[in-house]
């Protein structure tokens, strides 16, 4: 942890109506973390990944990404650099069998320059190296699975779908905005690995998490916010010391000495 | 309706031909060759021999190059609405900007028609996105409601301005050489239209349009422009309504604002809900029905309308699927009745 961070944001504000959705949020992310964003329902979790990748547009702040300041860009030109995000409520193209979902992202012009997942020259079809890329990610080839009509699948390959479009634009960053939610357990127990895969592949990634036994197993720092703010930073243990992260999740009552 | 028994359901198996001539191995007998090649063949064979059928009556064989000219527009309004998400009811903006440049270079400038309508199409899909551009964010029936001002509105600019001749429109234009020439030459447009379309959308281009359609978050998630590709979907459906436009100049040798009309923003509609949305070929089959029975009707004057409200409301309750989707059902698939 030295250095330029990879993603920084500084102060961004966002406020929808007179609700402050998000207030002088600070975030750093270096090369090869695996960051956790946690709190409460409608602490602002979603809104901060919405404004990183220029899905909302801030009303302050700023957001740079491999030192160009990227605040407020279009998504696709977010993207295009390399900062992808996976969507909380799942986004496939449902008339689409799995494998053709992720021709969309290797048509873009990202994919083309980097020649896909494997990478190296020129790409062979596009729906073979869609096929390697959800192998890679838990979709057996020469099952079924990956031919099948997306609408027809269930979430824990849904969400793995989510995560392979970003993984098509072969991605520096990848927010995961909720991959274990709505997960059975045991296919949250396959998802672990693979998000410790991609994290030795070189990708630094983000996770919004409501299921904070996976997440801090994952992740190397957690950042808790509540209300728009951010309460608290630092290793899951130090974020879980602190008062202010136990009074927004369990209420200033009482004060719980385990979670 | 035969009476259903609750324990029993419909079950739809597909054919067995259906499934040995879906790869490659399809040439490996005539009879696969011939089942895929038939129902392709009898749209090609019967849209090129119609001409011929047709000699001894020349009014019903300028009612065909009419069927051609809403066949463009209507493929150009499914593609743009089951397939790019753009539900355009700017099929008169297409026609009137296509033949207003026409008969522009025929007329000031004594251009030819084999000139003037590859111009016209290309110039005036090139204005009809610019046109179009700002509109492109709106989705649904917002976008429906705005791209069908357009056409509204410039009649009355011409009007008002008085410029392209008025209200007279320009006359005297170029007629194309023969009425062969002119028939051929339209429906060799709708068939390069409607299977190069077809192709179109089942590669990898046409999955990012259809991407668009169901999901466009994804698809700025995936790094590519909706805009860009919002806006070549609408100049593909502009070259193809330009087109005809062009084409409908120089058949009538005559511009005027009556090519702005409604009838080449609804019509198109009716034809994709009759023949089958999101399949083209289906709005190339509702143009055949609808534009005729349009011309059988014409001595009813205004009541026109209220038959077409018929066809189409009875569709829409019957089969709302459409002719294409059904006919392509019944061909490729056999029902049975399975015990639960």
């Amino acid at each position: 942890m030295s250095g330029e961070p990879l993603l920084r944001v500084e102060g961004v504000s966002k406020a929808f109506g007179g609700v402050l959705a998000l207030s002088a949020v600070d975030l750093d992310v270096h090369t090869g973390d695996i960051v956790g964003i946690i709190g409460p329902n409608g602490s602002g979790k979603t809104t901060l990944v919405n404004a990183i990748t220029g899905f909302i547009k801030v009303d302050h702040g700023r957001v740079s990404f491999k030192g160009h300041d990227i605040t407020n860009w279009k998504p696709h030109k977010i993207a295009d650099m390399g900062l992808t995000r996976t969507f909380q409520v799942m986004r496939p193209y449902y008339s689409l069998p799995a494998f053709k979902n992720l021709i969309v992202p290797l048509f873009s012009r990202r994919a083309r320059r980097t020649g896909g997942w494997r990478g190296g020259g020129k790409m062979g079809s596009r729906d073979t190296v869609a096929v390697d890329i959800l192998e890679e990610i838990g979709f057996e080839r020469d099952s079924y699975v990956p031919y099948k009509v997306a609408s027809s699948l269930p979430t824990g390959y849904l969400k793995r779908l989510e995560l392979a479009r970003c993984l098509a634009l072969r991605p520096e960053v990848v927010i995961c905005d909720e991959v274990f939610s709505g997960l059975s357990m045991s296919e949250m127990a396959s998802m672990v690995p693979l998000i410790e895969k991609l994290q030795m592949e070189g990708i630094t990634l983000i996770m919004v998490e409501h299921r904070l036994r996976e997440l801090f197993r994952l992740a190397n720092r957690v950042v808790v916010l509540n209300f728009g703010c951010k309460i608290a930073e630092g290793t899951a243990e130090e974020v879980m010391a602190y008062k202010e992260v136990k009074e927004a999740y369990f209420g200033s009552e009482e004060v719980l000495t385990y979670v | 309706m035969s009476v259903v028994k609750q324990d029993r359901r419909k079950e739809r198996v597909d054919r067995g031909i259906k499934v040995r001539t879906d790869g490659v191995y399809a040439v490996s007998s005539w009879a696969e060759i011939t089942y895929l090649l038939l129902p392709r063949m009898v749209l090609i064979l019967g849209l090129l021999l119609a001409p011929v059928v047709l000699t001894a009556f020349p009014y019903w064989q300028r009612v065909l190059s009419h069927i051609c000219v809403y066949a463009l527009l209507a493929i150009g309004f499914d593609f743009l609405a089951n397939f790019v998400g753009l539900v355009s009811l700017g099929g008169g903006l297409y026609i009137g900007v296509g033949a207003y440049i026409a008969a522009l270079l025929n007329s000031h400038y004594g251009l030819p028609p084999y000139v003037t309508v590859p111009v016209a199409t290309l110039a005036g899909a090139g204005l009809c996105t610019v046109i179009l551009l700002p509109c492109l964010p709106l989705r649904g029936v917002y976008f429906a409601i705005v791209s069908l001002m357009f056409p509204l509105l410039a009649p009355r600019i011409i009007e008002a301005l008085d410029i392209f001749g008025g209200t007279d429109g320009i006359v005297g234009l170029d007629g194309f050489p023969s009425g062969w020439v002119e028939q051929y030459l339209m429906i060799g447009c709708v068939l390069i239209a409607v299977f190069a379309l077809r192709r179109m959308v089942t590669e990898d281009v046409g999955l990012v349009f259809r991407g668009v359609k169901d999901n466009d978050q994804a698809v700025k998630a995936s790094g590519i422009d909706i805009t860009t590709y919002k806006a070549l979907g609408v100049f593909i459906a502009a070259v193809l309504g330009c087109l005809a436009g062009a084409c409908l100049a120089h058949i009538y040798m005559w511009a005027g604002i009556s090519q702005f009309g409604l009838d080449y923003s609804i019509i198109p509609i009716a034809a994709t809900v009759v023949g089958g949305g999101g399949t083209l070929i289906g709005a190339v089959i509702g143009c055949v029905i609808l534009v005729p029975i349009s011309e059988l009707l014409r001595d009813f004057g205004t009541l026109r309308i209220a038959v077409y409200a018929l066809i189409l409301t009875g569709f829409i309750v019957y089969k709302s699927e459409g002719i294409m989707t059904y006919v392509t059902r019944k061909y490729e698939q056999f029902e049975r009745w399975v015990e639960i």
